[in-house]
């Protein structure tokens, strides 16, 4: 569903992606791990275009994303940090995004329910509390029905319930048909959701396949002892 | 409706519920109406346009500089969407700049009905000082944008936006004095014109001194201006002057937006 190949970014002097080339597979849930500052955001961003890439192509579905921007009405993002306009509300977002994709958009509102945000839809965004804001963030990911969902570190700051609905949704989703690309820190959780590792380190892809394979890989039993022996191997080298 | 004006009207919506708008919008509300008060039509006026001169700059180029630096991990949502940037940076710029704008004129406008000052002094004048007016929020509306497009470090950003107002707004006029006295035995005049050209506040202030019958507030600047060009020319040349100002550093913020890394 993805491709990339080659991609270089630098940020002044700090190559952050230094020759990515990675494929995720459609109808599978790939998780981008990495140590701090391996370039797991900066990849994201450029497949989003947020983050004009120095050299390389990306493709969607086999087309180059170079000056298009239609290909995003079918990608789903959850940012890593969710602020919003101060003095709207989450059901102004909501309406405006749906503005913004048109009338063609399917509009899949469960998550609202699912959250509870029904009460909060109506209050500014700058009176809710992070979690909640990260409810919104995450509602906003799936509004549209999109065949691509990108979730940038989406546990983070939800509490458990939220967490678990969360997780439940995307693994009801990817059966349902849909792809998903998603970084986090806590590897208990990508082991329940993940098929597909793309492991980074120092900006290039340390390792790419599937979960099994990296345990296999590294001899250990969990994703966590594996992309922890991944990274000593690394740090080793 | 096109998605700029999708964008424009949504950012609206957020910025004239926010409380520096508000603030503004009662500012120029108790100020307009105390002069007229207190003073009479021309006067007021005229002690008016130096307020505007004065605070339209300072409280639009800093809150444009706040906000859009805040609305950054929004504008990254945004970037996600199927959007152009050219689009997104239309619709953005117009969403500050206009509800801005209609805050200031609505704000002065009203008290000056309310006093039926419009009578007592020529429509011109008020239209001038209103267009001025415009034509500074949109500058340093342009001027903000292209700061928050460059710096990403808001606490520079902001600080580079404040010194940038105290140059135009406070330390020109010594500096254009310090040429003046040191010059002093040369024929400066043109040179000069083009130092008012370097500076949108001046050239606001040439176009709404140009209307009153005050030399002694025209400057330096401004009384070269007259010299040279009479009343109609100067205004017109100041005006394309003023667009300028407003164009450049639009055109330069959307060429570094369109290249940013969000």
């Amino acid at each position: 569903m993805v491709e990339t190949h080659g991609l270089h970014k630098s940020f002044g002097r700090l190559r952050v992606l230094d020759g990515i080339d990675m494929r995720v597979v459609r109808n599978r849930v790939t998780a981008v791990v990495g140590p701090n500052a391996a370039g797991k955001t900066t990849l994201i961003k450029t497949i989003l275009g947020l983050i004009r890439a120095d050299d390389g192509t990306i493709l969607v579905d086999g087309k180059a994303i170079e000056g298009d921007d239609a290909y995003r009405s079918r990608i789903g993002y959850m940012p890593q940090i969710a602020r919003f306009p101060d003095n709207l509300s989450a059901t102004d977002l909501f309406d405006m995004l749906k503005d913004l994709r048109g009338a063609t958009a399917r509009v899949d509102d469960r998550l609202i329910e699912a959250f509870g945000l029904s009460g909060e839809a109506s209050k500014p965004l700058r009176t809710l509390s992070g979690g909640t804001r990260q409810k919104v963030n995450a509602v906003m990911a799936f509004l549209f029905d999109p065949d691509l969902l990108i979730l940038d570190e989406p546990t983070a700051g939800l509490d458990p319930v939220a967490s678990g609905i969360l997780k439940a949704r995307i693994a009801e989703d990817r059966d349902g048909g849909k792809t998903f690309i998603l970084t986090s820190h806590i590897m208990s959780e990508l082991e329940e959701l993940a098929d597909d590792v793309i492991f980074l380190n120092e900006g290039r892809v340390a390792f790419a396949g599937p979960v099994d394979d990296i345990k296999t890989l590294t001899r250990q039993t969990n994703l966590e002892r594996a992309i922890a022996a991944m990274m000593m191997r690394g740090a080793a080298a | 409706m096109n998605t700029t004006a999708k964008i424009a009207r949504f950012e609206i919506k957020d910025v004239v519920r926010s409380r520096w708008l508000i603030g503004y919008a009662l500012f120029f509300l108790v100020v307009t109406d105390a002069l007229l008060r207190f003073g009479s039509g021309e006067k007021a006026l005229l002690s008016l346009v130096n307020v505007v001169l004065f605070v339209t700059p300072l409280v639009t180029v800093v809150f444009a500089t706040v906000y859009q630096y805040n609305s950054r991990e929004f504008i990254e949502l945004l970037l996600a969407q199927p959007v152009r940037r050219r689009q997104l940076f239309g619709g953005l710029y117009v969403g500050l700049a206009l509800p801005v704008s209609l805050v200031f004129v609505a704000s002065v406008a009203v008290p000056v009905m309310i006093h039926h000052a419009d009578n007592a002094v020529k429509i011109w004048t008020l239209v001038a000082l209103l267009g001025t007016g415009l034509a500074l929020t949109a500058v340093f509306t342009a001027i903000a944008s292209l700061i928050v497009a460059k710096v990403d470090d808001r606490m520079k950003g902001l600080g580079l936006a404040i010194v940038l107002w105290l140059l135009l707004a406070v330390l020109y006029d010594g500096v254009v004095l310090l040429v003046v006295t040191i010059f002093a035995d040369h024929a400066i005049e043109k040179p000069l014109l083009g130092l008012m050209v370097l500076n949108p506040i001046d050239l606001a202030r040439v176009v709404l001194l140009l209307q009153f019958d005050v030399s002694a507030l025209l400057g330096y600047t401004g009384a070269v201006m007259r010299q040279f060009f009479g009343g109609g020319a100067g205004v017109a040349v100041a005006s394309v002057a003023l667009t300028s100002w407003i164009a450049a550093p639009l055109l330069l913020a959307f060429r570094a937006f369109d290249r940013k890394d969000f």
